[in-house]
């Protein structure tokens, strides 16, 4: 009776290629569609905004230069997005993060600037010290048991603080050029420019590396979907996945198409891109990633299976303090100057990003390509509206409103699936 | 029905539908006024769900059918709009706040105030007075968590004495309580009737049911099978029984015969201390061993340190100050985390796998996945195929009932929950697995199932230690049962030894 072995292909959802014979499975009544409009309603929000914003402004929106400032302006927030979806989807919050930002531009400050150390060494020994704060910080939070919510707003006064001692209170620069130039800075045009009719010239690396990215999103792809075709899972049929992968190569292509007709890739993007696929591939494929959602999922079943709770939320701090440096960097190398205020409400930034990216209040859901996401609808309201030359309170007005209504829309969502019964 | 009789209270033909599930099919409930009405029926049979919709916690429009009370029919929209009737329902987990006094808790959401301010002389002095009707003797400004479970229970029915009540609805009175507090609570019960108050109570314990009810209606899977007129005590708890479960209790259990070869485990001596009270031991020198292909019982009532030695065994996963010696396969092993239980090849499903077995909002194939995730794994990188193909080969083999593993676990049936447990724990590749109320909340149906993947894992040569505080349920699946009272092992009975009679002397049996 309790073995009755099916041996029949798995269950597929309505529109999913049917490989074999069976029945066709019975559709959870309000399930899996609305699931699905949850976890893509970010990206339709993010287009739609992008639309609204590119017909308000002519298109200046879209132009090169302005993506390529989008992109340079907003980065250090997206990479502290990064380490702050991981910390939300295990259950935690990170406030002090901004501060962390702050005193680790200083420390870089006084290491080049006031010690004269070489760039490589004092970038390491910055890194160290963002790692040594995470330490801190997840010291208290996973052995000792202090809420996040405490420490780090501990931490987001202790790290001001010392970031007024290191600089004796006022700005340390200039910054050597090369940290400068990968806060600021464009990838040299190695091979030159190509004539794109109409959309005049554009650098051939920045084209090549953007036919590459196409050409390598849809072979994994591909790849990915035959091999779970070989495990005889559901997966997209045929049509739909030619659909996203075409929508996928328009949107790199105009992105990466508009920045070679600018000057070229920003270092940051490269850096940006290079944390996203890697973080991506983390919490996706990987053990550590696996068990952050389980703890955040629920807590008391992670323990229960063996999992190293404690171990895993210590290095999770630790990887919030390094990603905090890098965008403790970033920022002073872009204002060429590391400052007492610098970093002031970036973990707002962050966590803002991280729940409009689809993360849940209460852990055990997010995902980084969201934090990114969210990431980028604040900022092109920040610069949309800049350009339309709305003033500074209704910016902030309508980013408090995107906030609430994507988390409203979240939570209605879920409601609506019934998730967790 | 006579048509004269004088009913308070009728529900006719509900039917409650959850995603997927059925949870009541078509259900008529007729409480006639000034009785108590008992509702009988396995876990899962759709109680807590009936007396739900009448609560209006699943408010009007969410189920078909109707209700009438006093002659009314009733759309209750929500809790407030059913109490303003007289409805009052008292739920198995207590709704006390523990920091607030018993008279705050009394009047909790119906305050008495004067000009807007709490009146406290009033409050306190109203409280005192409920206290009193309830035989309570507390003083009213007592906070809620200083005083013990069965004392809660009263304040919660003097609680609802302060709303007027006309129907009180009790979910499971007694299930925490002890022998003089269940008597004195069903003598409450009792009076309150003689007052003219009427009470549905949902309760496992058919002795009760016997001593209290004038009526008794059985559900079972979702259905009222009949209601039974209890005056004249003509009614048996045998009667009952056939009619919760359908079918004679022989076949409630798949016949099983055990091979049982090599003691695998042993544990020794074994002390645990409560975490909150660290003085206070809940399990004391206990011995335990456990042979492959066996399935032993683990038999005691609610707070006898069952789960407490089980949880502690695994990996140290409870309790403060614990001594004792672990033998695995004879050899003295150190468990001091659930990951070296598990690396010993030890497992433990827990009794409450909604807070601690699953990640509900997470889909079958990463719950499955979960404790084992090393043997998906190479440097750390899942191999995700492998990972649903796993997950796949469990479904089809334990039938749970899902259009896939990647459905959420959140919405399965409480059944199918447990087939995701038991399917992670098996995935580990256990020597011993220790069952802890294995079959709580499930429906029959899935019971059967749930026992005959327990004896195909005893034929698969590991050790079952199953915990249950269903004494058939160890009678029919056990082929040896260890008995424990106030945190001691007080008695080990072979399967052909033992009788419920036996094994409740054993957990009843005081410390000498």
């Amino acid at each position: 009776m309790a073995h009755t072995s099916s041996g029949k292909a798995p269950a597929r959802e309505a529109g999913a290629e049917v490989m074999s014979g069976g029945p066709p499975p019975a559709k959870t009544p309000g399930g899996r569609f609305s699931f699905n409009l949850r976890e893509s309603g970010i990206y339709i929000a993010f287009a739609a905004i992008i639309v609204l914003f590119s017909i308000l402004t002519d298109g200046g929106l879209l132009s090169p230069q302005n993506i390529s400032n989008i992109m340079v302006q907003n980065s250090y927030i997206l990479i502290l997005a990064i380490g702050m979806i991981l910390i939300i989807i295990a259950g935690h919050i990170d406030l002090s993060v901004g501060s962390v930002v702050a005193v680790s531009g200083a420390v870089s400050a006084v290491l080049m600037v006031d010690m004269g150390m070489p760039w490589p060494p004092a970038l390491l020994i910055t890194l160290l010290v963002g790692a040594l704060i995470g330490a801190w910080q997840g010291y208290w939070i996973a052995y000792f048991g202090i809420p996040a919510f405490i420490v780090t707003l501990a931490g987001m006064l202790i790290f001001r603080a010392l970031t007024l001692t290191v600089l004796g209170n006022q700005g340390i620069g200039p910054f050597p050029d090369e940290v400068r130039t990968l806060a600021n800075g464009f990838l040299p045009g190695f091979l030159g420019n190509v004539g794109l009719g109409p959309l005049g010239g554009a650098d051939l690396v920045t084209l090549i590396i953007g036919l590459s990215i196409v050409a390598g999103i849809v072979v994994t792809q591909w790849r990915a979907r035959q091999a779970r075709l070989g495990y005889r899972q559901q997966v997209d049929a045929l049509p739909l996945f030619a659909l996203k992968m075409v929508v996928a190569a328009a949107v790199v292509l105009t992105v990466i198409v508009q920045l070679a007709r600018f000057k070229n890739l920003p270092w940051v993007l490269v850096l940006l891109a290079a944390l996203v696929l890697g973080y991506t591939l983390l919490t996706t494929r990987t053990v550590f990633g696996r068990h952050i959602y389980a703890i955040g999922g629920n807590l008391h079943a992670a323990s229960l299976s063996g999992i190293k709770v404690k171990s895993v939320t210590f290095w999770l701090f630790v990887n919030m303090g390094v990603l905090s440096a890098v965008a403790g960097i970033i920022f002073a190398g872009r204002l060429n100057q590391a400052g007492p205020t610098a970093g002031n409400s970036f973990e707002l930034d962050a966590i803002a990003a991280a729940f409009i990216g689809g993360a849940a209040v209460q852990g055990g859901v997010g995902k980084v390509v969201g934090a990114i996401t969210g990431g980028l609808i604040m900022a092109v309201i920040n610069n949309g509206m800049s350009l339309i030359g709305a003033p500074s309170e209704q910016v902030m007005l309508f980013k408090g409103l995107v906030l609430l209504v994507a988390v409203a829309f979240d939570v209605w969502a879920k409601r609506r699936a019934g998730a967790g019964g | 029905m006579d048509g004269m009789t004088d009913h308070i209270l009728q529900m006719r033909g509900i039917t409650k539908t959850f995603p997927g599930v059925k949870a009541l099919q078509d259900v008529n409930l007729a409480v006639r006024r000034g009785e108590i009405h008992a509702i009988c029926g396995e876990n899962g049979a759709g109680k807590s769900t009936l007396m739900k919709v009448l609560s209006g916690v699943y408010p009007h429009g969410s189920y078909d059918g109707e209700i009438v009370f006093e002659g009314e029919p009733c759309r209750f929209s929500g809790i407030r709009d059913s109490e303003r009737r007289g409805i009052v329902i008292i739920h198995q987990e207590l709704a006390l706040s523990p920091y607030l006094s018993i008279a705050e808790n009394i009047f909790l959401g119906n305050e008495r105030t004067r000009r807007g301010l709490i009146d406290w002389n009033r409050t306190n002095a109203e409280a005192g007075a409920l206290l009193e009707r309830v035989g309570l003797r507390e003083n009213p400004v007592t906070r809620a968590m200083d005083i013990g479970v069965g004392k809660q229970q009263l304040v919660e029915i003097a609680k609802a004495l302060s709303k007027q009540v006309r129907l009180l609805i009790l979910d499971e009175p007694t299930a925490a309580l002890n022998d003089e507090d269940s008597a004195h609570l069903l003598g409450l019960l009792r009076e309150l009737r003689d007052e003219g108050i009427t009470s549905v109570i949902i309760s496992h314990k058919l002795n009760e049911i016997k001593a209290i009810a004038d009526s008794t209606t059985i559900i079972r899977d979702g259905r009222t099978i009949e209601t039974l007129d209890m005056a004249g005590g003509e009614v048996s708890e045998d009667r009952i029984i056939s009619g919760m479960v359908g079918r004679d209790l022989e076949h409630r259990f798949p016949p099983h015969e055990s091979t049982v070869g090599e003691e695998v485990l042993r544990i020794e001596d074994w002390t645990v201390h409560s975490p909150a009270q660290p003085e206070r031991a809940v399990v004391s020198g206990a011995n335990l061993t456990l042979r492959r292909g066996e399935i032993v019982g683990l038999a005691g009532l609610m707070g006898a340190g069952r789960t407490e030695l089980a949880m502690s065994v695994f990996g140290r996963s409870y309790g403060v100050g614990i001594s004792g010696r672990i033998y695995k396969d004879g050899k003295e092993i150190h468990l001091r985390s659930v990951s070296e239980a598990i690396d010993h090849k030890i497992a433990y499903a827990t009794e409450d796998r909604k807070r601690y077995g699953l990640n509900l909002i997470q889909d079958i194939q990463r719950n499955v996945s979960a404790a084992a995730l090393g043997k998906l794994s190479k440097g750390g990188w899942i191999d995700g195929n492998e990972e649903y193909k796993v997950a796949d080969g469990f479904r089809a083999d334990m039938n749970i009932k899902a259009p896939s593993v990647l459905a959420v676990t959140g919405k399965l049936s409480g059944g199918n929950q447990q087939k995701v447990v038991l399917s992670k724990w098996i995935f580990t590749d256990p020597d011993v697995l220790i069952l802890d109320e294995p079959t709580r909340g499930i429906d029959v149906g899935a019971k059967y199932e749930i026992y005959t993947i327990i004896n195909q894992l005893a034929d698969q040569g590991r050790a079952v230690l199953v915990i249950s505080s269903e004494l058939p349920e160890l009678l029919g699946l056990c082929d040896r049962i260890y008995a424990m009272s106030a945190g001691r092992i007080t008695g080990e009975v072979p399967r052909a030894d033992a009788t419920p009679e036996r094994l409740m002397q054993f957990m009843t049996k005081e410390k000498e």
